[in-house]
């Protein structure tokens, strides 16, 4: 479903500040895989998310979604295929506009828009039926404003809104992190939930490990712009994060840089 | 004085139209878009050099709204091609506006009162319906109701229209751009498009106000639009102050009120003895100043008076 063949990417190339973001990064995903990546800060991992996006083109390889190479495919276009949600509960939604406004918005991702009015009828009840999902009650607040949402709220309807069009590809950057703890663990079954139901081919950036453990069936670990180590299905099931510090240790020879990573 | 306030309410019928379209880059898309000076001069230069040459006066007032789409278009190239900062776009095209419009007139001012224009046919048609003197029991006989009646129909149903593009998938996407631009892009909206086809759509209604200014005022000048994004943003900022702005719907109304109401402040700031009409500028500023600037005080206010009523409230427990 997600193919990386030979991915290349400097930043800055020829300055001092010269920074291999990433180095000869391949990936196979199959449909309804659900990938946990993790690494040290400057891994790469946000670089990773941003050539899949197409936000950052590559400087060689290529990235096919779907059996189709979307290397040129401009982030506009290509976002037809990919659903998204970001670390900062914000950056998801539209504050000035209604969470049925939000939701038309995200509706139409798949289509070209039109002059159809945005909040038929239609798609209204279609929305409140999404919306139940959530169990936050959001069903009942169609016409309240995205910004009086709390950021857990956002967040849920933020991974609503990047799922329930049922993208090829689901890219979740950290999208816990901002969040406390009881609504991370919210969003986070919220996740594990909207996944297995749509089936999605998910990749997902965590700093957690324990969650990046827990979640999906397949892992990998960056660093300095490689994939480090890779566990499948049966290998990810074994894994503890005692496992995977250890893990890393003897293939760098050095501890890991875990100032951001979350032990357990 | 009735007078003078009737003629401020015709006037502001008609600037209402670029206020809506002001409302819409400024407000909608986050873009401060200066190229309003120099649209709203192209608007009344196509119609006046068309109405001189004998189109038709409703053709040529359209051809009003395509010009300034156009313009608007371009500010909107500029910003998401080139790259160019929002208010520097605006800046160059507002400079280069000066001279195409001075190119399109040929000279700096068109004289058009022994034109027939928009405003004298609606005028004749008006008196054919025989509305006046079934109107007189108001009291107050004004020339004619049929431009302030008819120019508020116009601004009504342009902010209909407004309301219900910006409730369409297009719309819904403009609107989001103005709002979370990296949340739209995520949903796979062209960003540059929708900048350009917004600030075509405001530059083409500032453009329609021209044109039909120029009509009302009996000539277009290279000089009509100095200032007029001011005038926009006073029109908007004062109507949302009075009227609110909660929904699209009140924003719009909101809009044409302020339009309105400005009009009338201004005519009544020129009733002052020691006033000039080139004061007419100052004042503008003044207003936008004070509109700006008051809301924030009165908040300050009320926090202050909220702050000392708990500390009472604390003392007393």
């Amino acid at each position: 479903m997600l193919e990386l063949n030979q991915i290349h990417k400097i930043f800055n190339e020829g300055t001092p500040d010269e920074k291999i973001a990433l180095t000869q990064m391949n990936l196979d995903l199959h449909q309804g895989d659900f990938m946990t990546v993790i690494g040290s800060n400057g891994a790469g991992k946000s670089t990773l998310m941003n050539i899949i996006s197409g936000k950052l083109i590559p400087d060689i390889g290529r990235v096919i979604i779907d059996g189709k190479n979307v290397s040129n495919v401009k982030e506009n276009k290509r976002a037809r295929l990919i659903g998204r949600v970001f670390q900062d509960p914000m950056a998801g939604t539209a504050p000035a506009m209604t969470i049925e406004e939000n939701l038309a918005i995200a509706y139409t991702r798949t289509r070209s828009r039109s002059l159809h009015i945005g909040v038929s009828k239609k798609r209204k009840a279609f929305f409140q039926e999404k919306l139940e999902m959530l169990h936050l009650g959001l069903e009942n607040r169609l016409q309240a404003k995205v910004g009086l949402l709390s950021g857990g709220e956002r967040q849920a309807l933020s991974l609503l809104m990047a799922t329930f069009t049922e993208p090829k590809i689901l890219l979740l950057d950290e999208h816990t992190a901002a969040l406390d703890p009881s609504r991370a663990e919210l969003i986070t079954n919220l996740t594990k939930e909207i996944v297995a139901k749509y089936q999605l081919t998910t990749l997902m950036v965590t700093h957690n490990m324990q969650q990046a453990i827990d979640l999906g069936n397949r892992l990998i670990m960056m660093d300095k712009g490689q994939i480090i180590f890779s566990a499948d299905e049966k290998q990810k099931s074994q894994l503890t994060v005692e496992k995977l510090l250890h893990e890393f240790q003897q293939i760098r020879g050095e501890k890991m840089n875990s100032d951001r990573a979350i032990l357990a | 004085m009735p007078s003078a306030i009737f003629g401020s309410i015709e006037a502001g019928a008609i600037y209402a139209l670029m206020a809506l379209g002001v409302y819409l880059s400024f407000r909608v898309l986050d873009f401060p878009d200066l190229t309003v000076d120099g649209s709203f001069v192209t608007g009344g230069a196509v119609a006046a050099v068309l109405i001189v040459g004998g189109t038709n006066p409703f053709l040529a007032t359209i051809l009003a709204f395509v010009a300034g789409f156009l313009a608007g278009s371009v500010t909107g190239l500029l910003h998401t091609k080139g790259k160019i900062n929002p208010l520097l776009s605006g800046i160059i095209m507002m400079i280069a506006l000066y001279s195409i419009n001075l190119r399109i007139m040929g000279k700096s001012n068109i004289p058009l009162l022994s034109e027939e224009t928009v405003i004298t046919k609606l005028t004749d048609f008006w008196q054919g319906l025989g509305l006046d003197s079934a109107l007189s029991f108001i009291g107050f006989v004004p020339k004619t109701w049929a431009i302030l009646i008819l120019m508020l129909i116009l601004a009504l149903f342009v902010k209909v229209i407004i309301d219900w593009f910006l409730k369409t998938d297009i719309g819904l996407a403009i609107r989001a751009t103005g709002n979370n631009e990296t949340m739209i892009r995520s949903f796979s909206a062209n960003t540059d498009t929708l900048k350009i086809l917004g600030l075509g759509l405001s530059n083409g209604l500032v453009a329609l106000s021209g044109g039909l200014v120029a009509q009302y005022n009996g000539f277009s000048d290279v000089g009509m639009g100095i200032g007029m994004i001011v005038i926009g943003l006073a029109s908007v900022i004062i109507g949302e102050a009075i009227f609110g702005a909660k929904t699209i719907f009140r924003a719009t109304l909101a809009v044409i009120g302020g339009a309105i109401l400005y009009r009338i402040i201004v005519t009544l700031a020129l009733r002052v003895e020691f006033l000039e009409t080139g004061d007419m500028k100052l004042i503008t500023a003044l207003i936008v100043v004070f509109a700006l600037v008051l809301p924030k005080i009165l908040e300050k206010q009320k926090e202050r008076q909220r702050k000392k009523k708990r500390m009472l409230q604390a003392g007393m427990e």
